[in-house]
């Protein structure tokens, strides 16, 4: 799956929940869900469960816990595509 | 100087109308919000059929967010943010998205169970050792006071903000919780009210009793049948509603519009002594909640002109009009007039008493006397104490100028609210 791929997919997931749309509309790598995106702490492991259902992985709790930023994300995917 | 409280806002989710207007019809037109599910058929349920509010998407999406959606599968949430935005709103309030708490607001209500739908969803993941999957919104959706949570959090209420269980008495409770802290000064407004969770897994234990109809499945409209000879239990319903309550002063300052005032009530319980149980009620505490209720709003017996009765279809039913009699000491064709709600929406369990609390008010606001569906055979045990026709079959045009409410739950509690007309 190609990087822009998987960074759009990224996007309409976190749509849903981010609350600042500045942060929707410059969306990258360096974009953090807290911060950038101001989606709920709660929130986050709902993003959590439907980056699992939309890329058929399973993200453990230590990789969501290094996961702030949209490029941590993208990495984790991309780790968990290759070594499923 | 305790002060005077008044009712500005008032909303509804019933299973026989959605929305205070709708509703409003559906009292004068004495209209059955009693279904057949083929759901209950399936599970080999006695009862059949039920009250169940009908609430489309398009209507959801003008109360929760898309995010609030994702997930959301507790009827009770539904019904009780919908009940209680819209009697905010009717109030004249705004809802403001930032800035400060309105410290001078609050809320009590109240359920008897909330969120068993989801709560069923996270046990079934539990089990399959799925406990991760199960979100972030599984806790506010089951815990009990989720409602008052989910409601404090979309109105912006900064003073208590909390919910009661009483079960059936729930709302009335809630109303009359509401009422004293205002009387007392601690707060201008609360929004007051009560929800009830529909479907199998709420209704079941109650179906379980054998103190449901089984007989009317083919006639679901003809099922809930309160001071009937041939009642033979209670149709269990669902919904939501929902009472702004003011202090009068701010409502004055306001211009809000008054549906009424609540002059006063009484909360008490039979200790389940006597012939009080877990189950039925203390005649004894029954009659003294109506007497301290009428004692505290200051008025005398004479005074009531309706009851708005618990009655919910039982053999109990003459119980109760037999309590009043004691209390109020009328009797034959000086008894008040005499209605319930249930003939209509069956029994919405811990949702019942403030359903009942805004059919109440609805008909001290217009001046009518809704009529009792089903009730043509009175019970011959009821017409010993009172007059036929003090228990009106249609809708009629009255004048009321003072109306009692009660409500009886589980756990042997009672609660009664005294609601008189209000004239500027």
């Amino acid at each position: 799956m190609s990087e822009k791929e998987i960074m759009d997919r990224l996007k309409s997931i976190v749509k849903p929940y981010a609350q600042r749309q500045e942060g929707l509309d410059n969306f990258e790598e360096s974009t953090d869900f807290i911060n950038d995106l101001e989606i709920n702490s709660a929130n986050l492991v709902d993003v959590v469960l439907d980056v699992e259902d939309e890329f058929n992985i399973e993200i453990d709790n230590d990789s969501m816990e290094g996961m702030l930023t949209v490029g941590d994300a993208k990495s984790i995917i991309q780790n968990k595509l290759k070594h499923p | 100087m305790k002060k005077r409280v008044v009712i500005t806002g008032m909303g509804v989710v019933a299973p026989n109308a959605v929305g205070l207007r709708d509703f409003g019809s559906a009292l004068r037109e004495m209209k059955s919000g009693i279904r057949f599910f083929p759901e209950l058929e399936k599970l080999k349920f006695s009862c059949q059929i039920g009250g169940k509010p009908e609430i489309s998407e398009d209507l959801l999406s003008n109360y929760f967010t898309p995010l609030q959606l994702r997930g959301l599968n507790s009827s009770g949430i539904v019904y009780g943010v919908v009940a209680g935005t819209d009697a905010w709103l009717d109030a004249g309030l705004e809802i403001q998205e930032n800035g400060s708490p309105d410290w001078d607001s609050g809320i009590i209500f109240g359920t008897g169970i909330l969120g068993v739908d989801k709560f069923r969803e996270a046990i079934q993941l539990i089990d399959q050792g799925k406990t991760r999957r199960l979100g972030s919104t599984s806790v506010v959706q089951t815990m009990a006071s989720g409602i008052s949570a989910y409601l404090g959090g979309i109105l912006g209420c900064g003073n208590q903000v909390t919910t009661n269980s009483s079960a059936c008495t729930t709302g009335t409770e809630a109303l009359l919780m509401g009422f004293e802290r205002i009387q007392n000064g601690k707060a201008k407004r609360m929004l007051v009210g009560s929800c009830s969770d529909h479907g199998p897994y709420v209704w079941g234990g109650f179906d379980a009793m054998r103190i449901l109809p089984s007989k009317y499945n083919k006639e679901p409209g003809q099922a809930s049948r309160p001071m009937s000879e041939t009642a033979s239990g209670f149709v269990p319903g669902s919904g939501a509603g929902a009472l702004l309550l003011e202090e009068l002063d701010s409502a004055i300052d306001r211009g809000a519009r008054i549906y009424c005032e609540v002059l006063g009530g009484d909360i008490n319980s039979g200790g389940q002594r006597g012939e009080g149980s877990m189950t039925a009620a203390n005649s004894e505490a029954v009659i003294r909640c109506i007497s301290k209720a009428l004692e505290n709003s200051e008025i005398e017996v004479s005074d009531i002109d309706v009851i708005n009765g618990h009655l919910t279809a039982t053999t109990r039913d003459s119980v109760e009009v037999e309590n009043w009699t004691k209390a109020l000491g009328r009797t034959a064709n000086d008894f008040p007039y005499i209605n319930s709600l249930k003939s209509m929406t069956g029994h919405c369990l811990s949702a019942a008493g403030s359903i009942e609390c805004v059919a109440s008010v609805l008909q001290i606001y217009n001046q009518y006397i809704f009529g009792n569906l089903n009730c043509e055979d009175k019970h011959p045990e009821i017409l010993d104490l009172i007059n036929p026709d003090k228990i009106p079959n249609n809708t009629i045009e009255q004048k009321i100028n003072v109306l009692a409410k009660a409500s009886f739950g589980f756990g042997d509690v009672n609660a009664v609210a005294i609601f008189k007309r209000y004239k500027s």
